[in-house]
């Protein structure tokens, strides 16, 4: 993920054009946005064929009649040409139809609006939480570069990196939950709590607020903020180890040494001057970050019985569910798309050096 | 070294530390020493690469080091928890979890490698070549890029993984399917950079093909960042395949794979904690490894963070 | 953007953040009236009775929709008894079956159960051909013939006829399988769509009679059973009843140590033992019809050769397993039929016997053993009785490699005849012998191009003629006891020459709140009812 920084940022030395180019990037973007997506999906519907699991199997199962299997196979279309049920259904893409999953018996976008508001509120917070250690302890490894606290900020940072996350998950699960009770346990509420809320947002955190139920927002809360913190931890190693780097780069600047100078006190000078210029791709990188973990981590949520969109598209490919899974890969690449586009105009609006 | 009866009155640290060098081999390697001597002063990439060493040497004296048949299994002493007999305890089989852990060892560098010296020269090659032509064949190379950028990681693996089968080759081919895109992203950057400076032209003028110049003149410059970023990588790498491992989508049993390891012992994680733990530790291990190794390495050769 | 400084931001986030360092956590348990289960709901891909087949489905479908025979959740020794049937009577010929339906019993939607919502019921599981249809299609009913054969003469009575004369209990152990599940058809009618017969609605709606209806389906995540008073069968203690999808045992064990959940039902063995161990827990066992076999691909030339065949069946460590990482999970069981079924045979004539397995293999010309491959799904227990018999092979000179992939990729291959040897499960259908004969000891026809995917016979072209005929002549035969000595004789013969090394019963154990009383699993013959539980 650090490519995509380095690279926009050299782009940016390289490129010193004002808004019409930024004009015609952006139609370029919009084109080429629209290609990758195609490419997505055709990527995806060939893996979907190829792979060894045959679909009508997943749907019938292992005791149907060679009638019933050979029913199924053709209501499933699977006997016309590929390129043509691509083709159909690049078609109903268009159109807003994602197809019927085979699994839940029910549309693909509805089925992805229940799950991606899960993996979006995890997301969320675990962003959060990266954001505010992940920051401050970038911004003060970065002070003291070299020190015993950057040394230990990095390896706390390493160890985040280099645990696997299904044993950390497992372990923070019997210790703060079975031994400690910290937190509540897995699931998003607890279940009397379930399907109290009217569907708005499908984030039990907001739908809460917003029906005016605050038990089950404090009970959510107690729900999400074990794999949150679980995934903050990675997010806030790959955030605070960017943004030692970024500070430090400011840190020589003369502008700096200038705002010294001129008596400002040392906290100025860091928390405002120098955060400031460095926000620009450190929100860049959190925004990577955080289309990483919209993938949604299907190990992650199996361990927290999670329903989130990472479980679901995992289920859908073992059962051969082409419609859940390429809508979910759509979903996800739309969502990464999009957070890199944010990111990259950020650069060319905001660099104060294009300006 | 062949210099030496040159400098047989210097001392080696001179004859190694001198602004002066007096060839062309001579400054490679005063360079390369004189990063060693700053690496060498970083406690914590020096901890990462001993540990790596250490890796490599239990892979080397696996058969020596082993106390028991990874694979020999014993009902009768399931689960037993460490002991002097089971240094790391027994697994559900009655299988020895150390003697596994150190067998395993070299499946771990079997991956790591795999994946080490294919997925970075892949991108490499890409990234420059897209870099370097620019045009239609920088669009059509960087879109390919972009698409597989976009799909979610572990998706794209597991249905790489399933359409080839199960298996310790399907997985590493599935996890050098995935780790490519940003090597060429970076490689691309860096080309884009170098492509209109002077020496290139300059050697362009000499009458150098195109693949010569990426090759001789693109490849060496790009190669330190790719290098940085491929330790830092690995374990990512790592954990992607136990990961695989974890849903059975990895080496196959018996092979004593640490993913697949941790994935069959988490079953008894709540009263066995060792059968998953042990593995899990190792892995955490290797990867801290990697990364320690890796942040080393990008603050002695990443401009940036040095010359602050 | 530059307007907003970072401090700000960060001072939003800390806000956002704070009140979770004060989140206490409640010290949960679940309400009395309502009933909370762990299990792994993946597998429920549909709520409609036509098209349901797999365990969480079954069980959710046990609980809302009623049949014409039922069993009594207590007493499931005792077979099936009168459901929304009151009685039957049986022609002479024994092919026509007269139903008289019970009065006054209603749907939850308030209509009256009636003989045509019976028949109308039936016919559709016919007509829709979904994949559990085979359960009442062997009775010679078709798409075409449906609405004669199943037929509701008036309000109160329903004649069924089938092709031939079939073992009385064969026929009403068939109508007790989900598929005999009775709808609301009049509600279904109203959302059919394009001559579905509602079966688009039904997937994801309930038009019942029983204890609980479908509240709310979230696949792969939970889902909710409500009350609906008056049940005609009795008192209903739970208010609600959820079951939770939680895929992993640990996690379920936690839940139910902390009274989050009720009941778990996939504790491992590890986790049974230490809840049965806990004090305000208790855990159940019920022998299950899940049988555990290892089969040889008769196309292979090595495995086909008898003698081999035999050896291999001395070289499981059936004992081994059981007490060990089998433990309370299964039983050893070496027949075709689940024990508890009619005809059942208790024999166990195979134990681990390597001495004996080495002389059978040199006798038949492999006494330095051979190579192989064996195919099994990622699933653990699976994957350890594989390792398990990959050790023990290999104590004979039988080197094994294990193929291990997605439930749906391993099946692929075996239903194509592409295997060496296959390590799997099977479970019966319905609670009826020829369920498991008709799968275990029935080939009709071994051609490649004959395609008998679901006979278990054919997947592992083992060609039988002979035992295909008393299979057949079993289930025909409408005395009992001749009938179970029938299938005694054919699971001997099956156990001596058969490809199929049948090791293990499944026994399903059960970790709930000692509180929680009569929760019935099904054991083999059925799946579990909610509606006897009391806390």
């Amino acid at each position: 993920m650090t490519s995509a920084i380095e690279e926009t940022e050299l782009e940016r030395r390289t490129n010193a054009s004002p808004l019409p180019r930024i004009l015609k990037n952006l139609t370029g973007s919009v084109l080429s946005i629209a290609l990758t997506m195609i490419g997505l999906l055709a990527v995806t519907f060939i893996i979907g064929r190829v792979m060894p699991i045959d679909p009508v199997l997943a749907v019938v199962g292992d005791k149907a009649s060679k009638e019933v299997y050979d029913a199924a196979y053709k209501a499933m279309g699977l006997d016309r040409p590929l390129l043509v049920q691509f083709l159909i259904y690049l078609k109903d893409v268009a159109t807003g139809n994602f197809g019927v999953s085979t699994l839940t018996a029910r549309p693909v976008a509805e089925d992805i609006a229940r799950v991606f508001p899960a993996t979006l509120e995890l997301a969320t917070i675990a962003t959060l939480l990266g954001v505010v250690i992940g920051v401050p302890a970038g911004v003060i490894a970065a002070i003291k570069k070299g020190s015993w606290i950057d040394q230990l900020i990095r390896l706390v940072g390493l160890f985040g990196y280099s645990m696997p996350v299904f044993w950390l998950g497992l372990m923070g699960l019997l210790i703060f939950y079975g031994k400690l009770d910290w937190v509540a346990g897995p699931g998003r509420v607890d279940v009397f709590y379930d399907d109290i809320v009217p569907y708005v947002t499908g984030m039990i955190l907001i739908d809460s607020l917003l029906a005016g139920e605050f038990d089950i927002f404090f009970n959510a809360i107690s729900h999400i903020i074990l794999p949150a913190f679980l995934l903050g931890y990675y997010s806030l190693a790959y955030i605070s180890r960017m943004t030692r780097s970024f500070m430090l780069e400011q840190l020589g600047q003369e502008y700096i040494t200038t705002a010294r100078v001129k008596g400002l006190s040392e906290f100025t000078v860091i928390w405002k001057h120098g955060l400031r210029n460095v926000m620009v791709p450190l929100i860049t990188v959190i925004a990577l970050s955080y289309a990483a973990l919209l993938e949604g981590s299907v190990l992650t949520e199996s361990i927290f019985a999670w329903p989130g969109i990472g479980q679901y598209i995992t289920i859908a490919l073992f059962s051969a569910d082409m419609a859940a899974v390429l809508g979910g890969t759509v979903v996800i690449g739309v969502v990464f798309i999009a957070l890199n586009l944010f990111s990259d105009l950020l650069y060319k609006i905001v660099d104060p050096r294009a300006r | 070294m062949t210099d030496m009866s040159q400098t047989h009155h210097q001392s080696w640290r001179q004859w190694l530390t001198t602004d002066e060098p007096t060839s062309r081999r001579h400054a490679a390697i005063v360079q390369f020493y004189l990063g060693w001597l700053s690496f060498r002063s970083n406690i914590l990439a020096m901890a990462g690469l001993i540990i790596l060493l250490f890796l490599v040497f239990v892979w080397l004296f696996a058969p020596i080091l082993a106390t028991h048949d990874p694979l020999a299994q014993d009902l009768s002493l399931r689960l037993l928890p460490p002991s002097t007999e089971h240094y790391f305890g027994t697994d559900a089989l009655g299988r020895d979890i150390y003697s596994r852990i150190v067998y395993g060892s070299g499946i771990t560098l079997y991956i790591v490698t795999l994946v080490a010296v294919t997925a970075p020269v892949f991108g490499l090659l890409v990234g420059t070549v897209a870099g370097y032509l620019g045009g239609w064949v920088d669009t059509v190379l960087m879109r390919i890029t972009d698409i597989f950028l976009a799909f979610p990681k572990l998706i794209l693996a597991l249905a790489f993984v399933s359409a080839l089968g199960a298996g310790l080759e399907n997985a590493v081919l599935a996890l050098i399917l995935t780790a490519w895109p940003p090597y060429t992203r970076i490689a691309r950057a860096e080309t884009l950079t170098i492509r209109n400076s002077e020496f290139i032209d300059a050697v362009r003028m000499q009458g150098a093909g195109t693949m010569h110049i990426i090759m001789r003149h693109i490849w060496p410059l790009c190669i330190s960042s790719i290098i940085v970023r491929v330790t830092l990588d690995m374990a990512g790498v790592l954990l992607t395949a136990a990961g695989l491992g974890f849903l059975g989508l990895g080496a196959q049993p018996p092979t004593p794979e640490w993913g697949a390891m941790i994935s069959f012992g988490r079953k008894f994680i709540l009263d066995h904690w060792w059968v998953a733990t042990m593995p899990g530790l190792a892995i955490f291990t290797v990867s801290l490894g990697f990364n320690l190794l890796g942040d080393g390495l990008r603050d002695l050769l990443d401009p940036k963070g040095s010359k602050s | 953007m530059k307007h907003i400084s970072f401090a700000k931001l960060l001072l939003a986030s800390a806000c956002i953040a704070a009140p979770m360092a004060f989140a206490a956590p409640l010290q949960a348990a679940t309400p009395a009236n309502m009933l909370v289960i762990a299990n792994r709901i993946d597998d429920i891909t549909s709520v409609d009775p036509a098209e349901i087949f797999e365990f969480a489905g079954s069980d959710m479908a046990r609980n809302i929709y009623d049949k014409l025979v039922m069993f009594d959740p207590l007493h499931l020794e005792k077979g099936y008894g009168p459901g929304l049937a009151e009685s039957w009577t049986i022609s002479e010929d024994g092919k026509t079956f007269t139903f008289k339906m019970r009065k006054g019993i209603k749907f939850h939607s308030g209509n009256p159960v009636t003989a045509r919502d019976a028949a109308w019921s039936l016919q559709r599981a016919v007509i829709l051909k979904m994949t559990p249809s085979f359960i009442l299609t062997q009775f010679g009913f078709n798409k075409d013939n449906a609405k004669e054969v199943i037929k509701a003469v008036d309000d109160e009575t329903l004649v069924i006829t089938t092709d031939k004369k079939y073992a009385t209990s064969f026929v009403l152990n068939c109508l007790t399988a989900t598929i005999g599940g009775i709808i609301d058809s009049k509600l279904a009618m109203e959302h059919e769509k394009d001559g579905d017969m509602g079966h688009d609605w039904l997937k994801t709606h309930t038009a019942g009679s029983g204890a609980f209806t479908l509240k709310v389906w979230k696949p792969n995540e939970s889902y909710t059973l409500d009350r609906v008073d008056g049940y005609w069968r009795g008192n209903v203690a739970m208010k609600r009843v959820i079951v939770r999808h939680i895929p992993e045992s640990a996690t379920q064990r936690l839940l139910l140590e902390k009274g989050d959940i009720d009941v778990a039902r996939n504790l491992s063995p590890e986790d049974m033992a230490a809840v049965a161990a806990k004090d305000g827990l208790a855990v159940d066992k019920e022998l299950r019809g899940r049988i555990m076999y290892f089969a040889m691909n008769q196309k292979d030339p090595i495995l086909s050769k008898p003698k081999v065949r035999t050896a291999m069946k001395y070289l499981a460590d059936y004992d081994g397993m059981v007490n060990s990482f089998l433990k309370g999970q299964y039983a050893v069981h070496q027949a075709f039929l689940p024990r508890t079924y009619m005809g059942e045979l208790a024999d166990k004539p195979y134990k681990l016997d390597i001495a004996k397995a080495k002389s059978l293999l040199a006798e038949a010309g492999y006494a330095d053993g051979f190579k192989v491959e064996m195919i099994v799904r990622n699933a653990q227990e699976r994957v350890e009785i594989a390792q398990s018999l990959q050790n023990t092979f290999a104590k004979a000179g039988i080197k094994s490699t294990i193929q291990t992939g997605t439930g749906k990729q391993i099946l692929g291959i075996y239903r194509a005849r592409k295997h060496q040897i296959y390590v799997g499960a099977w479970g019966p259908d319905y609670p009826d012998p020829h369920t498991n004969a008709d799968t275990f000891a029935s080939n009709p026809d071994n051609r490649d191009e004959a395609k008998l995917t679901g006979k278990l016979a054919w997947r592992n072209s083992w060609d039988i003629p002979e035992m295909t005929k008393e299979t057949k002549a079993a289930v025909q035969e409408t005395d009992r006891d001749k009938r179970a000595a029938m299938y005694v004789k054919i699971q001997k013969e099956h156990q001596k020459t058969s490809p199929f090394a049948i090791m293990f019963q499944k026994i399903e154990p059960l970790g709930r709140r000692a509180n929680v009383k009569n929760f019935v699993m099904g054991g083999a013959i059925s799946a579990a009812y909610y509606w006897k539980v009391t806390k």
